[in-house]
Formats: structure tokens, C-alpha cells, sequence
């Protein structure tokens, strides 16, 4: 008896499979959207530069939606009480809500501030193994597989950006490997922008977009025809200490 | 005429020389498990957090490093610079060099976050990074001095101990530029993004390296039962009177550079006036402690010819240079970022405010245990190899010197 297989069971999986290809493939606008998409099996190019435009006028008073967001997609953060031992001075943030007052008008803001994907980032010169490197298309991560924990490029970072890991972590998420001894931030959410290139979506900016206040835009600033581009031709836009000339990756409207 | 000076190992076998062994061997033990057990947990279990990423043990090895090239000027002035007095130091000034870099790399490696990837710090090399050139300089001192030290103590190759000591010598300059420059190259932080920082950590590593060598070497004779004379303690300890107020002048140089530029005006009234304890590390420890009051004493009339007081001179020297390590690292990590100017900034991850850290005791321990590798590594060697001289009374030590205690003998008999 242990021998019969039920072969009906076999037919109705075929079928609802190639049901689903030729629904996934037949409407072009499919085969559209996944012609944008960098093939998996293809190197990251410099032809993109991806980057954020954050327009801080549109940043709700005390809301840290974009914070909430990126804890949740990466799994760092008391939301998934991933570092229980470490103090909250030893606790990493990716991005972070930074109040901002005006000494002498007193104007008071804030906005969200992460790695800023510098085009010439200090964290990547100073980095003795090449672990702290910058992509192509112009994401600056961290290879948690020859990153030795030193540090410098936390002594480095303009923004101060990245975080430490002081204990093991448990749990971690598939799209974002974390490491004790190693150091992280943000990653502009590099998953989304392989999977779904210019139509990524990096987690901050969509629970941005969820909380309706639309502050972040992301997009291609090689591509003048892109949103952000036209964006920034129109209006404009502030990279935090411009002064030091790394060109960065996310700018600000409204600081 | 000149009389030959023999070196010989260290003969000593009693209570004393096995006990320094023990206590050193047990300082070394001790650092190694507060290590083990930083690693083990992590470093939640140090006061290091996202602010200080470098800590008390950063401190302890940046000071042996620099210590370390330092330590090798002895034999430098002797082969480069052609002082005879100083050849018969040679030795020890190289074993020592050698000896307080091992110490001070031992911190670094094993307050790395991982560590167990040495392999992957030596195999993979960003080059823009002075971090990777240091790595290279660091193993290549210890190859250097090696051959050097073979070169010393080889009576058969001794000719070429000078080319090879000038090779040594260029390579150590470089070895603390690269250090200074770790700091140096930071172009974020307010305290640090300045040339000046390369010159400073040479001259401090003069000043810190001759105060240890100056200690080893008293200690060292005096134990062993070998006469040192006090000519040569004298030009020693004047020299590291120069080097101590060579310190002072680039301390004076960066900070009057930073008081006229209002941008650093926050940094500096930080440090020198309202920094709490780096502004007491400061003035009490690197300013008053560590260099004017063993300067009053290297040059007092009386005290200056006291070897206690040199020593104890030598100490506080060693103890000003901590304090400064720890002002220059994490006094100037303390000092938030300055990201938006002219603005009030907070946040939750401390933007804006100067950053507590205080010391746990692993780092403390682990530190103190770089001494302990640096300080037993010299006692063995100087037991199985001959690195120190048998004496070094004056006579041997300085023919000029033997001269002018003939000539002065020869004036009183007449």
C-alpha cells in the first residue's frame, strides 16, 4: 500500500503552477517590470547611483515611522529585543530621529539620519581589509565575513552611522546578516534594490509612505528622468557637512 | 685608550629573578583571561559602546607602540647618529623596541571584534587604509630590529650595523608617522583631522620610549649586579628632559592652532576647561604630572643626580603619557560630532552630548597585561642571549669620558 501514489494530487500541482507562470508571464507589463531588475546572476553596475531624497518639511512632529520600519525589515532594535545584554549606548540604530534647534531663530525639526552612502566614503578608506566597501552602484555596506571588528571605520564615519555588535544575536533575518565582533548600518535596504531595482522601496521609506507623510524618495540619481532626480533639478537639496565633499548619497530638503 | 665592552646573559637564578618572572608571568595570565573573557561575552561586558569604540585598552596599546619606536632611538643614536656612549645600549634599546610592540599589538589583536580573523587582517589589504600600512609597518619593525639586533651582536657582522641601524631608524619614523596618523587622517572629528598629529606621536614616542628604556636599564643593571655609570644616566636623562619639553611644544602648537580658529573653539573649551575628567587627565596628568614636575626633577640641581629621583621621574613620565593617550582617544571621542553647526542636536543615539564611558576592569586588565608580555619577553631574552652589556661604569661606557677622568686625576696628582 506504501507504494501507491496518488497521482491526482501530482496533476493539480502541475496544473496551478503553470496556471501561475502564464498568469506571471502573459501580461507584458510583468515581463516589464522584471526587465528593470538587475538579474540575480549579474554584477551591481555603476550605471545606477542609488539614493534617498528626504524632505524634512514633510517629517511628522515625534514620528519615528521610518526607525519602526527599518527595525523591522532588518531585526535590530528593542522591537525584536535583539541585543538584550548590550546597554542602550552599546545598542545598535540604523537610522535614527535627530531633533534639530536653531540657536539663534530657535526653528525647531527633526529628520531621520542614517549612512548616507557617501561616493567616497572615509569608513571605506579607512577600512585596513576592504570589508567596509561600496558597491558599483554606490551602496556602502559592510562584508560581515572579513570585517575584524576594529572599529576604525566607526572612528571615521562623518555621521556616525554605524553600530557595533557587543554580544551573540539570535534570530537574525535572512535579508540582513548581523554579526557579534562585527560592525553594521544601514544598507539602504540592498535586498529590495536587487530584487526590484528602481522600483524599490527600502523599508524606512515605505513605513514613511504607510504613516502618509512621504517624506523619503528613492531612486536612480544617475538617471535624469528618475523622481528623485527631477526632484532635487527642481528644488534642490543639502548634503549634511557638504563641506567635507564625499558627495553623498541621501540628500535633505528643509534643513 | 678604549676598553672593549662585553656583554653577557643574565646569570641571575635566585628568588628575585624567578619571582619578577612569576609576577610578570601572572599579570600576563591575568590580561589573557580578562581577554578571553571580553571575547567570550562580547564587549557589553566592557564600558566601549557606540560612542567610545575605543577604549582604556586602545589607550594602553597605542602608548607601547609608540613606546616601542621610541625604545629604539638608544641604538639609533649610537649607529646613525655615530655617539659612542650610546653603542653599548644598543642591544637593550633594540630587544626593548622589539619587545613593547609584541606587548601593545597583543592588546589591539585581542580587543579586535573578531579577533579569530587575524589571518583574514593579514591576507586582505585595503591600501588607502593606514591601518593595513601599519599592520605592514609593525611586522616589519619586528623583522627589521631582528636583523638589526643580529647585526649588533654578531661581531662578524657588525659593519653593516650601521647601514642596517639607518634603515631601522628611517623605518621607525615612519612606523609612528603611520601611527599619528590613524588620528591624523580622521576627517570627521574635531579632535583629530590634523597634520600635527603625525609629528606629536613621533616626538611623545621619544619621550615615552627613553623614560621605559631609562627604567629597563637601571632596574636591569642594578639587579643584575653590574655598575652603571652616572655620566651616562646623566646624558640620558637630560636627553629625556629635551623630549619631554619637545612633547609640551606640539601640545602648545595643536592647541594654540585650534584656540585661534572659532570652529574648534567648542573642542578646546571642552578639553581645557569644562571636560571633567579629561580636562583633570589633562592638566593634572599630562600637563603637571607627566611633564612639569619630571622636568623640575630631571633638571633639579640635586634631585637630577638622584637615581630614585630619575626613576621615579621616569615613572611619572610613563604615567603623563597614559593620561595623554586617554585624552587624545577618548577625550577626543567624547567630544560629539559637530554634524549640523549652529544647530542644538539630540537624538536617542547621543548626538549632541559629550559620551560617558568609564572603564570595566577586563580592559584595565587587558592593558595592564600588554606591560606584562612586553616586560617578561625582555627578561627572558636578556637571560638566554647577551643583550646587556657587563658593565657600564663610565670609563668603559665613554672614552671621552675616561679621558676627562684621566686628565682630571693626572690635574690633582700634579
Amino acid at each position: 500500500m506504501s507504494e501507491h501514489v496518488d497521482t491526482s494530487r501530482r496533476r493539480f500541482l502541475g496544473g496551478t503552477a503553470g496556471a501561475a507562470a502564464g498568469i506571471s508571464i502573459a501580461p507584458g507589463v510583468f515581463l516589464n517590470q522584471v526587465a528593470q531588475a538587475k538579474p540575480a546572476d549579474q554584477p551591481v553596475s555603476s550605471d545606477n547611483r542609488w539614493g534617498m531624497l528626504i524632505d524634512t518639511n514633510k517629517c511628522g512632529d515625534g514620528c519615528d515611522a521610518c526607525v519602526r520600519g527599518c527595525m523591522e525589515e532588518n531585526g535590530w532594535g528593542d522591537i525584536h529585543n535583539s541585543e538584550p545584554h548590550s546597554s542602550p549606548e552599546q545598542k545598535a540604530q540604523w537610522i535614527r530621529i535627530v531633533e534639530l534647534r536653531d540657536t539663534s531663530t530657535g526653528y525647531a525639526h527633526q529628520l531621520p539620519l542614517m549612512c548616507q552612502h557617501c561616493k567616497h566614503p572615509p569608513c571605506v578608506d579607512v577600512c585596513p581589509t576592504g570589508a567596509s566597501m561600496k558597491r558599483a552602484d554606490g551602496i556602502v555596506l559592510v562584508d560581515k565575513h572579513i570585517c575584524i571588528g576594529c572599529r576604525y571605520c566607526m572612528m571615521a564615519c562623518p555621521y556616525k552611522a554605524r553600530s557595533f555588535i557587543h554580544e551573540d544575536l539570535q534570530d537574525q533575518l535572512v535579508v540582513a546578516p548581523r554579526g557579534k565582533g562585527t560592525v553594521e548600518s544601514c544598507t539602504l535596504c540592498v535586498h529590495r534594490v536587487d530584487k526590484d531595482g528602481a522600483d524599490a522601496v527600502p523599508a524606512c521609506a515605505e513605513a514613511c509612505a504607510a504613516e502618509g507623510h512621504d517624506a523619503f524618495v528613492f531612486g536612480d540619481l544617475n538617471d535624469p528622468n528618475s523622481e528623485i532626480s527631477r526632484q532635487l533639478a527642481l528644488h534642490g537639496g543639502t548634503q549634511i557637512r557638504a563641506d567635507l565633499g564625499l558627495d553623498l548619497g541621501v540628500r535633505y530638503r528643509g534643513i | 685608550m678604549k676598553k672593549t665592552i662585553h656583554f653577557r646573559e643574565v646569570t641571575n637564578n635566585g628568588t628575585g629573578y624567578w619571582g619578577l618572572i612569576g609576577i610578570l608571568g601572572l599579570i600576563v595570565a591575568i590580561g589573557l583571561g580578562a581577554a578571553y573573557y571580553m571575547e567570550h561575552h562580547g564587549h557589553y561586558v566592557t564600558g566601549m559602546n557606540n560612542q567610545i569604540v575605543w577604549g582604556t585598552p586602545h589607550v594602553f596599546a597605542v602608548f607601547l607602540i609608540v613606546a616601542a619606536s621610541g625604545a629604539l632611538n638608544v641604538a639609533s643614536i649610537g649607529s646613525v647618529f655615530g655617539k659612542a656612549p650610546y653603542k653599548p645600549l644598543a642591544p637593550l634599546s633594540g630587544l626593548l623596541a622589539i619587545a613593547l610592540l609584541i606587548g601593545g599589538l597583543a592588546i589591539l589583536v585581542l580587543d579586535l571584534g573578531r579577533p579569530d580573523r587575524l589571518i583574514v587582517a593579514m591576507t586582505y589589504y585595503n591600501f588607502k587604509s593606514i591601518f593595513a600600512w601599519n599592520i605592514i609597518l609593525y611586522n616589519g619593525f619586528i623583522a627589521i630590529v631582528a636583523v638589526y639586533l643580529w647585526m649588533l651582536m654578531d661581531p662578524s657582522k657588525k659593519q653593516y650595523s650601521s647601514t642596517v641601524g639607518l634603515f631601522a631608524f628611517l623605518w621607525r619614523l615612519i612606523l609612528t608617522t603611520g601611527t599619528g596618523s590613524i588620528f591624523g587622517f580622521i576627517v570627521a572629528r574635531q579632535a583629530y583631522d590634523a597634520a600635527i598629529m603625525a609629528p606629536l606621536f613621533v616626538v611623545m614616542s621619544f619621550s615615552f620610549g627613553l623614560a621605559i628604556y631609562l627604567l629597563v636599564l637601571m632596574a636591569a643593571m642594578r639587579w643584575t649586579d653590574r655598575p652603571l655609570g652616572d655620566a651616562l644616566v646623566r646624558r640620558l636623562k637630560n636627553l629625556l628632559g629635551v623630549f619631554v619639553a619637545g612633547v609640551l611644544y606640539f601640545v602648545l602648537a595643536y592647541h594654540l592652532t585650534n584656540l585661534y580658529a572659532t570652529e574648534h573653539h567648542g573642542y578646546e573649551h571642552f578639553l581645557l576647561l569644562g571636560g571633567g575628567i579629561y580636562t583633570q587627565l589633562f592638566w593634572i596628568g599630562q600637563i603637571l604630572i607627566g611633564s612639569l614636575i619630571p622636568l623640575a626633577m630631571l633638571y633639579h640641581p640635586s634631585l637630577g643626580k638622584s637615581r630614585a629621583a630619575i626613576g621615579w621621574a621616569c615613572v611619572l613620565i610613563i604615567l603623563g603619557g597614559l593620561a595623554q593617550m586617554y585624552t587624545i582617544i577618548i577625550g577626543g571621542q567624547a567630544y560629539p560630532l559637530v554634524l549640523f553647526p549652529g544647530m542644538e542636536v539630540s537624538s536617542s543615539f547621543y548626538d549632541g552630548v559629550v559620551a560617558e564611558y568609564s572603564p570595566a576592569l577586563p580592559e584595565f586588565l587587558l592593558g595592564i597585561g600588554g606591560f606584562g608580555i612586553a616586560l617578561i619577553a625582555v627578561a627572558l631574552a636578556v637571560k638566554v642571549l647577551p643583550f646587556m652589556p657587563q658593565k657600564l661604569d663610565d670609563a668603559s661606557a665613554d672614552p671621552h669620558h675616561a679621558g676627562g677622568a684621566a686628565e682630571a686625576a693626572a690635574g690633582k696628582a700634579a
